[in-house]
Order: C-alpha cells, then structure tokens, then sequence
C-alpha cells in the first residue's frame, strides 16, 4: 500500500465512524483527533520517502495512465500537506476546547474530517478532474461548516460564498472538459506532453481560464471581493481553519498549473495581478475596524506576496512562494485563533471596544505578538524568511514595479498589525456605553484554546530556527515543479 | 447535431449568467443549476460526434465511438451538481425564514465602514450598534 492514499482515505473511512458515533461527543472526539492527527503523521512519512526517494505516485484500482484516478506527491504537496495537517490538528483541539462541535446534531466532527480529506486530496491528485472532485469535497464540507446552526448574517454572508465558489467549480468543469477536448486528457503527467502541442493562443485562452478559476479560490484581485465578506461572520474556529487552508490550495493548484501546463506567456498577467493584490488587500485593511475583518483583508494581501514568487517563475521565485505558502498558513491560522481568543474572553473582537488586554490577559498579548510581527516580515520570524526569499526573487528578475508594491504592502501590514494591537492590547479597557470606566480585571484563561494556540505560535518557529533547512528544502520543491519532467517519470514508473 | 449541441450549451450559460446576476436567491439557484447543465453538455460534447455510443471494442479503432472517459467525468458532475443545488435550495429556504426576503443583502459591516470614512473628520464615531444602519436600510427600502 502506497503512504500517498492514506491521507485521502483514512478521514473520508473515519468520517463514517464519526457519523455512526453521533450520540457520544467523548467518542466523536477521539476519532476525530486520532485521525488528525494520524493523518499528520503519514503526511509526514510522506514527506521523509518524497525527500530521500524522490516523487512518489499511485493509479487507484491499477487503471492504465491516464484513465484512472492518480495520486501524486512531490516535495511541494507534501510540505503543504504537512503544514496543513498541523493546522487541522490544531484547529481542531482548539474547537474541542470551545466546544464548538457540541452543537446538535453532531455533524461537526465528521464535516470536518471531509475537509481535511478535501483539502489533502487538492494537495496530492494527479488530474485535473479529480481536482474538481477534490475541490468540492472540500467546498461542500466548507458550505456547511460555514453555515450550520447560523443566523440571520452568516445565512447572508454564507450565501455569497457558496454562490462564488460554486460559480467558480462550474467553470472549472468547463476548463477541464475544454482542456479533454483539445489534448484528450485531464492527467497531469499526460498533459505535461500533450499541452505544449496545442497551437499558442489555445494554451494561452485555456491556462488562463484555469489560472482565473485559481484565483477566484484563493482570493486574488479581481476576484477577492467574496473572502473579506464571508469569512468574519463565521465562528472562529471556521474561519481559522478557512484562513490558513482554502485560498492556500488555491495558490497551490495555480502553482501546480504553470508547472504542469507551462504557461510562460501569462507571467505577465500573474505580475501585475501579485502587485494589484498586495496592495489593494492592505489597504483593504487599514479602513476596518474589526480584528477579524482586518486578519481577512490580510489574507488577500499575503496570497499577493505568494503569486508574486509563481510570477517570478525562477527556482528563486518558486522557493519565496513555496516558503510562504509554508510560513503563512500556521501564521495566519494562529492570528485569527488569538482573535477567538480574545472574543470568547471579551465578547468582542470589535478594536475600539477593546483596550488594556496586555494587563488582562497578557498571554493572549503574547500569542498575538509573534505571529503578527511574523505576518509584517520583522527578522527573526519565519515572515522575513519568506519575504526575503519573494523579494530578492523579484529584484533578481529586474520586476522592480511588482518589488515595490510588495515593500509598500509590507509596509502597511505593520501599520495594521500595530493598529491592532493599540486598539485592543494596549491602552486602558475601552469605556462603556455611558462613559464608566472599563473593566480592568484580569481575564479567565482557558487551558485548552490558550494551550492549541501556543503550540500553533511556537510551530511558526520551527520555519526561522531551522530556516536553512527549510530553505533548501523549499528550494529542492522548487527544482522539481520547474522539471516537470521528473513528475512524468515518477507518474509512469509507479 | 454537434453544433446545435454547441448552440445549446451557449445558451445555457448565457441565460445561466443572466439568472445568477438577479437579486432574488431563488432566480441565482435557478441559474446556477443551468449554469451546471451547461457544464455537464460541454462535457458530453467534448467527448466526440453527438449519438456515437461509448464503448470501445477489442479491435476498435476508435471510429464512430464517444470518449467514455467524458460521460463519466459527467455522471460525477450530476451527482455533485445535484447535492449543491439541493444545499442551495435549503440555503436560500433558510434565508428566506430568518429574513422574510428572498433578496441577496448588502453588506452591514461595509456599509459601517463606508459610512465612517465619509464622516468628516474621518473619526472614529462608530459606537458598534446597529441603529444606523438599521436606518440606512430603512431608506434604502423606501
């Protein structure tokens, strides 16, 4: 049995037994966490066999190439993979720790075990319609995630993002059957032949049909207006886990498409969309004034700095995207889990109704700080590893507009970051509605989010204390999605 | 048979898109569903000569026969395109409950925002509840 499976399989079977398991919350938890948790540690399996041995490849059922259903992983998916899977863990005790899957019905726990099979076969399949499949996997399980036991605004919000990310499967379908049409294939190891065949302007019309519908799933301008919309509303646990993950694995199919298909003649268009992203997310951010609101207008910004390495399109630029697709996704989850916390200990997460919390809650200040300095690129954080790798990427390949806006972008991210942290952790406690002084007690710390979201805080330094390795590695992924005949090899000698 | 196939799949997108940019939800899920049809008949076309049946024999050399890797990719998207609409329905039945409209809303939260930076001095005045807004949309009705 080949490790490449598991991780697609094991959460889709224990799903079954979660459902089975509905009338005992002890028993759903465990399953729950037992295979999370499982999951991570194949995936980290994987990762040591895709190190030592090279790509590793499964055709289920023993079809013949390009007929049957293949699972691929290389260096890239599995670092993801294994990045991801950490967050899912994570995510997953913190919301034990809200009870947040209490709720009944108890769909909670076995909804989340679809998206973790969702998101790890985006990361590991080998075809682009099995794509499709693994994409609303994971949508399906996200729409419902996102709108489960909601009220009247997250009914509302819900909406839209169930509308956009449909709209957007459906003209995935349509590229993946156009693409049938001209090549006769949906494999990725077929394609990577057959594609380049096809006369220029059809490559061009259909990989940038596929780079759109890419885009629209992780957030890039013009099509980011959905995220900052839905993803607030959400419960917080929700939107952590959509945060890090969704948008991710649409920067990782982009990145897998211009490995696969090619597509040297839309760099162009990837350069100027990185530089529109960066900046118009940030400063989509500076007008909020909600926590949440302004970690959600960051998460389109940050996925600029990522397409700005996949539009720089050396071994340099894939290595900055693939650093910070890794740096960001523990980052950003864990902002948003320090956002929960402060909600669930205040009430609010609304900044001007916030104030003093480094009194009151100083551990929670402490959470909030790495991260965020982390996500603004200060040194030694694993953000500055990362931007550093995108920016001497970008100033290599003389892209000296897209630079700046990424500097600028940097810039205000720290301007927001600080924002947050003067309205809600320093300062005395906002006043109340009729002028009394706030409350300055200390707050109750609960053990267990406290205790996920610390552990999600020190995970992001894994990436800067042992940033050479992580580069080199980042930088091997890198070399093979820039050799995509390697990934053919791997696919055909299976 | 091919092209008005062709034919057929513009004008389910075509009016599929129109039916998505309506304001009342009802009308979106209509056309998403035409929208998903129009996808599924892409699919079917794509996979060769309208009436050709997808069975490829021994000594076939693939004349006269339809790709059947095509009609299975759309036998997937039904299925997946049925269980959406099915939640959109609920979604939009849903909507209509808590809201008593069955019209897409605005934004709250960007309206809030909107509305603070036309304050003049650009303050922050926004003292978190929703009575303005409530106000805004009262307007907005009338």
């Amino acid at each position: 049995m080949n490790l490449v499976v598991l991780p697609v399989i094991i959460p889709l079977f224990a799903t079954g037994l979660s459902l089975l398991a509905h009338r005992t919350l002890l028993l759903q938890r465990i399953i729950g966490v037992a295979t999370t948790v499982g999951s991570l540690g194949i995936a980290i399996a994987l990762l040591v066999e895709v190190e030592a041995d090279g790509i590793q490849a499964h055709t289920i059922g023993a079809w013949p190439a390009g007929v049957g259903i293949t699972l691929v992983a290389d260096l890239a998916s599995s670092m993801f993979l294994v990045v991801s899977l950490v967050v899912i863990v994570v995510v997953q005790v913190f919301a034990i720790g809200q009870g947040a899957d209490a709720a009944r019905p108890r769909f909670a726990q076995p909804v989340y075990l679809v998206l973790a099979a969702g998101v790890s076969m985006s990361f590991l399949t080998g075809d682009l319609f099995n794509l499709f499949v693994a994409f609303e996997v994971m949508l399906i399980a996200s729409y419902v995630l996102l709108t489960f036991g909601a009220g009247a605004a997250q009914i509302r919000t819900g909406m839209t993002y169930v509308v956009i990310n449909v709209l957007a499967s459906t003209m995935l379908l349509s590229t993946v059957g156009l693409i049938y049409g001209a090549t006769g294939t949906v494999d990725m190891a077929q394609l990577v032949t057959r594609f380049p065949e096809l006369p220029g302007p059809t490559q061009l019309a259909l990989g940038l049909l596929l780079l759109a519908v890419f885009a629209i799933k992780a957030a890039l301008f013009p099509f980011f207006f959905w995220l900052p919309d839905s993803y607030p509303t959400a419960p917080i646990v929700v939107t952590a886990v959509f945060a890090g993950l969704l948008t991710k694995v649409g920067v990782y199919t982009m990145i897998r498409a211009t490995s696969i298909l090619g597509l040297d003649d839309a760099r162009t268009a990837l350069v100027v969309v990185a530089s529109i992203t960066m900046v118009v997310g940030v400063v989509g951010a500076i007008v909020q004034g909600d926590m949440k609101r302004i970690l959600s207008f960051h998460i389109i910004s940050q996925v600029g700095y990522m397409i700005m390495g996949l539009a720089v399109g050396t071994v340099a630029g894939l290595t900055g995207a693939v650093l910070y697709v890794v740096h960001h996704i523990p980052v950003k989850t864990a902002l948003f889990l320090v956002s929960g916390l402060v909600e669930q200990a205040t009430g609010t997460a609304t900044l001007n109704r916030l104030g003093g919390l480094v009194r009151r809650a100083p551990v929670v200040a402490a959470l909030f700080v790495v991260p965020a300095l982390s996500l603004a690129g200060i040194p030694p954080f694993s953000g500055f590893l990362a931007k550093l790798a995108v920016i001497s990427a970008g100033l290599d390949a003389e892209e000296y507009v897209m630079v700046a806006a990424s500097l600028v972008a940097s810039l205000l991210t720290v301007f927001s970051m600080s924002k947050i942290w003067a309205g809600a952790f320093w300062g005395s406690p906002a006043e109340g509605e009729n002028g009394e002084p706030g409350d300055d007690s200390p707050l109750p710390i609960d053990k267990v989010t406290v205790g996920a979201t610390a552990a999600l805080v020190l995970a992001t330094l894994v990436v800067p204390i042992f940033g050479g390795e992580v580069y080199d590695l980042a930088e091997r992924a890198a070399e093979q999605l820039l050799d995509p005949a390697v990934y053919v090899e791997a696919v055909n000698n299976q | 048979m091919t092209l008005v196939l062709a034919i057929l799949v513009a004008w389910l997108f075509g009016v599929g898109t129109y039916l998505v940019l309506q304001r009342a939800l009802t009308r979106i899920v209509l056309g998403i569903g035409l929208l998903g049809h129009g996808a599924v008949m892409l699919l079917i076309t794509v996979g060769g000569r309208a009436g050709d049946p997808p069975i490829v024999g021994k000594d076939d050399d693939g004349v006269g026969v339809a790709a059947p890797l095509p009609q299975a990719f759309a036998l997937t998207a039904i299925v997946i395109g049925f269980g959406v609409t099915a939640f959109l329905l609920a979604l939009a039945y849903r909507s209509w409950v808590t809201t008593n409209n069955d019209e897409v809303q605005d934004d709250i939260e960007d309206r809030r925002v909107a509305r603070r930076t036309a304050d003049d001095e650009g303050q922050m005045r926004d003292t978190g509840d929703h009575a303005d807004i409530v106000d805004d949309e009262a307007e907005a009705e009338s």
